[in-house]
């Protein structure tokens, strides 16, 4: 099983790669396109803006590349966010690949941005919510979210409702950091590693 | 809900956990990996590491514990300590940390709250302030430099203002050490800490003088801080983590098991 990392250079790929370490599986971080499409599974990770993340992918001409492809992907934070078609953050076009748009939360008050661990609620019978429940606790960085919609997999609750996962076809996304959300989190890791089309 | 974090701060001197009481006379509690693992299995929801020599001695540190911890964490952690350029916050991201906090070079420079923010979002910049109660004026002051004895002193600002400013600036949350409680033990400051989460529009982290699982219950009940910071009591066995969190969470508080 060859998993790739797109070295999109944010901040976090180290912490990505190391949590699939520790799943026993020794990920190749790259930004060449042959790498990508060739990888059984694709992650992409992301910290920063949608903006710059969105201005990378292209700089290093990707994009097509991350739309393309057919085998199983899964975006981390912004990664998960710049799989949708636009961001608010910056107002930029993504990914276009899971249908909804990024926006500021909607957090009625709340002190933003949305950071620490937080429960789920609305998890969907799929393959990457194996195992999941809604005493489970994640963690969250961030201000901007992806609203519920019919491709989320997985709902979280600060201030209002907002898509903790989604999925759609062979693509998939969390909000949350699942490289640092314990056991709960690399529970999302291992479930994509065995993910099935 | 959103749960309260438990913090275990590790003072870090030449790659050694160390502690001493008010900022003085430290002494090595053991390994860093280690140590950092045992907190995130024990249930740790964040480990905060300050690298304290770093501020104070305007030399270049080795870093490189900071990928030996990413590769065994599976918790946020945040870094403090001699991070005085980008370039600095940069490096300590890349090997794995969550966050950067700023203490020292940031009231050097106030400007470089902006520049961090810029580069690596709001999320990652942590500012750490450390206020001394002045008993004469009735004033909590900024006090600058605090790794070191010998060099700590007083800066110009008032906790509060300085506060207002580094939000201006961009800072996505902030731990303030109550230096008068450091390492003594006798519970938060929790005036202080209600005065200034009331101006705090980002998260709030409460350090210094958790001494007893009441203190954290009060500080988290009273200051409705998002998190509580502690070593010593931590380090020295003085409280178990999963034993204050089933105590937070019998006393009402939104906690992860």
């Amino acid at each position: 099983m060859q998993l790739v990392i797109v070295d999109t250079g944010c901040a976090n790929i180290s912490s990505v790669y190391f949590a699939f370490k520790r799943l026993g599986v020794d990920a190749i971080i790259s930004r060449d396109a042959k790498v990508i499409k060739a990888a059984d599974k694709v992650l992409l990770p992301g910290v920063g803006t949608a903006h710059n993340a969105m201005a990378r992918l292209e700089q290093a001409e990707l994009i097509d590349t991350l739309q393309g492809l057919q085998q199983p992907l899964l975006g981390i934070c912004l990664g998960m966010q710049m799989l949708t078609s636009h961001s608010m953050e910056g107002d930029v076009g993504c990914l276009n690949l899971i249908p909804g748009e990024v926006l500021p939360m909607q957090s009625a008050g709340l002190r933003l941005p949305h950071m620490g661990w937080n429960t789920l609620h609305s998890i969907s019978e799929h393959p990457l919510m194996s195992g999941f429940s809604v005493t489970d606790y994640v963690y969250f960085v961030h201000s901007f979210a992806v609203a519920p919609g019919p491709h989320a997999l997985a709902l979280c609750h600060y201030g209002s409702d907002f898509a903790a996962v989604i999925g759609k076809d062979n693509v998939a996304g969390a909000q949350f950091h699942p490289e640092r959300s314990g056991k709960t989190g690399a529970r999302l890791l291992q479930n994509f590693l065995e993910w099935q089309l | 809900m959103l749960a309260k974090r438990l913090i275990p701060c590790l003072d870090v001197r030449d790659g050694k956990v160390v502690k001493g009481v008010q900022f003085r006379n430290h002494e090595i509690i053991g390994d860093i990996v280690p140590l950092a693992q045992r907190y995130a299995e024990a249930g740790a929801d964040e480990l905060v590491f300050y690298d304290i020599t770093a501020s104070s001695d305007g030399r270049v540190v080795d870093k490189s514990w900071v990928k030996r911890i990413a590769e065994v964490i599976d918790i946020p952690f945040c870094v403090a300590g001699g991070i005085k350029t980008v370039a600095d916050a940069g490096k300590i991201l890349e090997m794995g940390a969550d966050k950067i906090s700023v203490n020292s070079p940031a009231l050097s420079r106030p400007e470089l709250i902006n520049e961090l923010n810029h580069n690596f979002g709001q999320q990652c910049v942590v500012i750490g302030i450390d206020s001394f109660f002045d008993v004469a004026s009735g004033q909590y002051q900024v006090y600058q430099f605090t790794g070191d004895e010998s060099r700590t002193k007083k800066t110009q600002w008032l906790t509060r203002d300085w506060v207002a400013e580094v939000l201006s600036r961009g800072a996505g949350e902030i731990v303030l050490n109550c230096m008068n409680q450091d390492g003594v033990r006798q519970g938060y400051d929790i005036a202080q800490l209600k005065s200034i989460r009331d101006i705090c529009t980002v998260p709030l982290i409460a350090s210094g003088g958790a001494g007893t699982m009441q203190h954290f219950s009060d500080v988290f009940n009273q200051a409705d801080v998002d998190g509580a910071l502690a070593a010593s009591v931590f380090h020295k066995g003085i409280i178990e983590i999963a034993a204050l969190k089933a105590r937070l969470i019998a006393d009402g508080i939104s906690i992860r098991p």
